[in-house]
C-alpha cells in the first residue's frame, strides 16, 4: 500500500474504463416564487469494476436522487450516466437496487419474492432451477428455514436480508444500496454489514451505497465520496480508505489510520460540509476531478507519476 | 379472555333478542284474543276504525314464528304466478342480483384497472363518474323499461348500474395508489407490462377492489327489493309488495327477516373472499 496525496488529476489506467460513469449530473426543481433551485450540480464520478463506493452527505443533498438516476428510475435535469459507453435510458437488471425500507412484495413469501426477481432475469429457466438458485441466495443471507414466510412475519433485519438476497440473486453487474441498514438496530446492522462485506469481496461485486454512518463507510467502502450540503451540493472530495483490505469490525479501530480517517470524515460532516464553498474559493476546484485524500497515510512524497503498483 | 368475551357477547345478544321478542309479545297481546281467525279480522280492520285496528293487526311473535315455519317448511311451492314459495322468490332476486352484479364486475374491474393505470384517463373520466355515481339507481328504471321493454332485464340493468360505481371507483383508486416502491421493484427487474399488472398491481390493489365489491353487493341487495316492487312479477321485493296488498303483515315480517339473512350471507361471503387476498405490510 503506497501512501501519497494524489493531486486528483491522474487518469491512470484504472480510471480509463470505469464500469459506470456519472457525468455532469444536476438536478433542479422549480422554485415557488419562480426560478429554480439546484439540489446538486456538476457531479462527476466514475466507478470502477469491483469497487465499493460509499456516498456520504447530509440529509437533502440529493443522494437518493443520484442513486435513483443510477438505477434508471429518475431522470436528471442535466448530465448523463454512462454504462458500457452508452447513456442509460431506464432501469436494468444489470443494476440491482436494495431500497431503503425493504420494499418486498408483502403478498409473496420470501421464496416468491426472490423467485420473482430470478424469473425476471432468467425467463427461460425451469421452475426447479429457479428454486435451487433462489435457495442458494436465501442460504447466503442465512434465511434458511424462512423461505415460506411472508414479509410481515419477518423482523426488520430479516426483511432487509431478503432484499439483499433478491438483489444478489439476479447476479447484477452493479449493486445500488440506499441506506440499507439505517432502520436496523446496531447488532443486526453489524452482522448484516459483515455479511454484505463477505459476499461483495468474495464475488468482487461493484457497489454504490448511500449511508449516514461513518463507521459503516469505513468498514465497507474502498472510496468514500463526500457531498457538501444542499442546495447546490457537489462532491467535495473523495476519501480513499486507508485501512487494510482484510479489515474486520472487531479490530478495525486498532489500526493506526483508524482515527485519522474517522476524524477526517467526522470533521467534514460536522463543519466542512457547510463551509466547503468558501474553502474552494481559495484553492480552486475542478468538479471533474475533486480532490482525493488518504487520511492517515503518510504523505511521503507528492508523486508526479503514480507507481505501477498502484492500489487496486 | 378472548373466548369469554365472545361467550359473554353471545349471551348478551340472546338476552337482547329475548327482550325484544318479549316487548313485541306484550305490545301485541291484548287484541289477539281470538287467534284462530286472523285473516277476516285483518280484512275487516282495513276499513275499520284506525286506532284499535292497527294495534290488533300487528301479529304476535308466535304468529310470525308460525308463518316463518310455514314458509321454511315448504319454500319452493308454486301455486300459480302470484303464489310462489318464498324460497323461489328469493332465488329470483338472488339470480337478478348475481347476474347484474357479475356483469358489473366484468365491466368495472378491467375498466377501473385501465383508469387507474393512466392518470390522464383518471382525470378525464372523473367528472362523468362523479355525476353518474350519486344518481339513485331507480332513476334509471323508466329509461331501462323504455329502451329494454322487459321488466326482468330492466331490474338486472338497475342492479348492474348500482353495482358498477363502487367497484369502478375502488378498482381505479386501488390501482392508482399502488405503492411507488413496489412499482420501482418491478421497474428495476424489467418486468413486462402484463406480468406487472398480474403479479404486482392486481395483488397490491386486490384488498381495495374487494372492498368495492363488498360495498356493491350490499347496495345491489338493497336496490333489488325496491326494483322488484316497481317491476313486479317475481322476486322477494314483489313478494313484499304483494303481501302488503294482502295486508299479511306476518308474511312481510318473514320476508324482511329473510332479506336481512340473505344480505348478511352475501356480505360474509365477500368478507371471507376479501380475507383471501388481504396482506399485511
Ligand atoms: N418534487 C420536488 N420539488 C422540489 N424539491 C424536491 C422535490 N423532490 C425532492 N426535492 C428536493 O431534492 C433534495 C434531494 O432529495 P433526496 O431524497 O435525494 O435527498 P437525500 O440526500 O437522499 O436525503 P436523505 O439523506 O434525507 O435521504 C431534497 O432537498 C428535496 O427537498
Ligand atoms: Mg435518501
Amino acid at each position: 500500500m503506497d501512501a501519497r496525496v494524489k493531486p486528483g488529476h491522474d487518469e491512470g489506467p484504472l480510471m480509463t474504463k470505469p464500469l459506470i460513469s456519472i457525468e455532469a449530473l444536476a438536478r433542479r426543481y422549480p422554485k415557488h416564487g419562480g426560478g429554480e433551485t439546484t439540489v446538486f450540480q456538476d457531479v462527476w464520478l466514475p466507478i470502477r469494476k469491483g469497487e465499493f463506493v460509499c456516498l456520504i452527505g447530509h440529509s437533502g443533498c440529493g443522494k437518493t436522487t443520484i442513486l435513483n438516476v443510477l438505477a434508471g428510475l429518475d431522470q436528471p435535469s442535466a448530465g448523463v450516466v454512462i454504462v458500457d459507453g452508452r447513456e442509460i435510458s431506464g432501469p436494468s437488471l444489470d443494476r440491482a437496487v436494495i431500497f431503503q425500507g425493504h420494499s418486498l412484495l408483502p403478498w409473496m413469501t420470501v421464496m416468491q419474492n426472490v423467485a420473482f426477481a430470478v424469473t425476471s432475469r432468467r425467463p427461460d429457466w425451469r421452475k426447479d432451477k429457479v428454486r435451487a438458485h433462489c435457495q442458494k441466495y436465501i442460504d447466503v443471507v442465512h434465511l434458511t428455514g424462512s423461505e415460506h414466510k411472508k414479509p410481515a412475519e419477518l423482523s426488520g433485519g430479516m426483511k432487509q436480508r431478503v432484499g439483499i438476497a433478491r438483489a444478489l440473486a439476479i447476479e447484477p453487474k452493479m449493486l445500488l444500496m440506499d441506506e440499507p441498514f439505517s432502520a436496523l438496530d446496531a447488532l443486526t446492522r453489524g452482522s448484516l454489514q459483515d455479511e454484505v462485506r463477505r459476499i461483495c469481496t468474495a464475488t468482487e461485486q461493484t457497489v454504490f451505497m448511500i449511508t449516514h454512518d461513518i463507521d459503516e463507510a469505513m468498514l465497507l467502502a474502498d472510496r468514500i465520496v463526500l457531498m457538501t450540503n444542499g442546495p447546490e451540493a457537489k462532491i467535495a472530495e473523495i476519501v480513499e480508505n486507508t485501512l487494510p483490505k482484510d479489515r474486520q469490525r472487531t479490530d478495525i479501530h486498532k489500526h493506526a489510520n483508524y482515527y485519522a480517517l474517522r476524524n477526517h470524515l467526522l470533521d467534514f460532516l460536522v463543519t466542512r460540509s457547510k463551509t466547503f464553498a468558501s474553502e474552494i474559493g481559495a484553492k480552486g476546484y475542478d468538479p471533474r476531478h475533486p480532490p482525493v485524500v488518504r487520511p492517515g497515510a503518510k504523505p511521503t512524497a507528492v508523486e508526479t507519476e503514480p507507481p505501477k503498483a498502484a492500489s487496486a | 379472555m378472548e373466548r369469554s368475551l365472545s361467550l359473554r357477547a353471545a349471551i348478551l345478544s340472546l338476552a337482547i333478542l329475548a327482550g325484544l321478542i318479549g316487548a313485541w309479545h306484550f305490545a301485541t297481546l291484548p287484541t289477539t284474543g281470538a287467534a284462530g281467525d286472523v285473516d277476516p279480522e285483518y280484512a275487516a280492520l282495513v276499513s275499520g276504525s284506525a286506532a284499535e285496528g292497527q294495534k290488533s293487526a300487528f301479529p304476535t311473535p308466535a304468529d310470525v314464528g308460525a308463518t316463518l315455519w310455514k314458509h321454511l317448511k315448504d319454500p319452493f311451492y308454486v301455486r300459480g304466478a302470484n303464489d310462489q314459495g318464498v324460497g323461489i322468490q328469493l332465488a329470483y332476486s338472488l339470480g337478478r342480483v348475481l347476474v347484474g352484479y357479475g356483469l358489473a364486475a366484468l365491466v368495472a374491474i378491467p375498466l377501473g384497472f385501465l383508469i387507474g393505470m393512466s392518470p390522464l384517463v383518471y382525470r378525464a373520466l372523473d367528472p362523468f363518474i362523479q355525476i353518474l355515481k350519486p344518481i339513485s339507481p331507480l332513476a334509471w328504471m323508466p329509461l331501462a323499461l323504455y329502451t329494454i321493454k322487459d321488466s326482468g332485464i330492466s331490474a338486472v340493468f338497475v342492479i348492474f348500474i348500482c353495482s358498477l360505481w363502487p367497484m369502478l371507483i375502488n378498482t381505479a383508486f386501488g390501482v392508482a395508489s399502488v405503492r411507488k416502491e413496489w412499482l420501482n421493484v418491478a421497474a428495476t427487474l424489467e418486468v413486462g407490462p402484463l406480468r406487472k399488472a398480474f403479479r404486482v398491481i392486481l395483488p397490491a390493489a386486490a384488498p381495495t377492489i374487494m372492498t368495492g365489491m363488498r360495498i356493491s353487493i350490499g347496495i345491489a341487495w338493497l336496490v333489488i327489493v325496491a326494483a322488484e316492487m316497481l317491476v313486479g312479477g317475481t322476486g322477494i321485493g314483489y313478494f313484499v309488495w304483494n303481501e302488503w296488498n294482502n295486508l299479511s303483515i306476518g308474511n312481510i315480517l318473514t320476508a324482511i327477516l329473510l332479506i336481512g339473512l340473505v344480505g348478511m350471507i352475501l356480505d360474509v361471503a365477500l368478507a371471507r373472499t376479501a380475507r383471501l387476498v388481504a396482506y399485511r405490510e
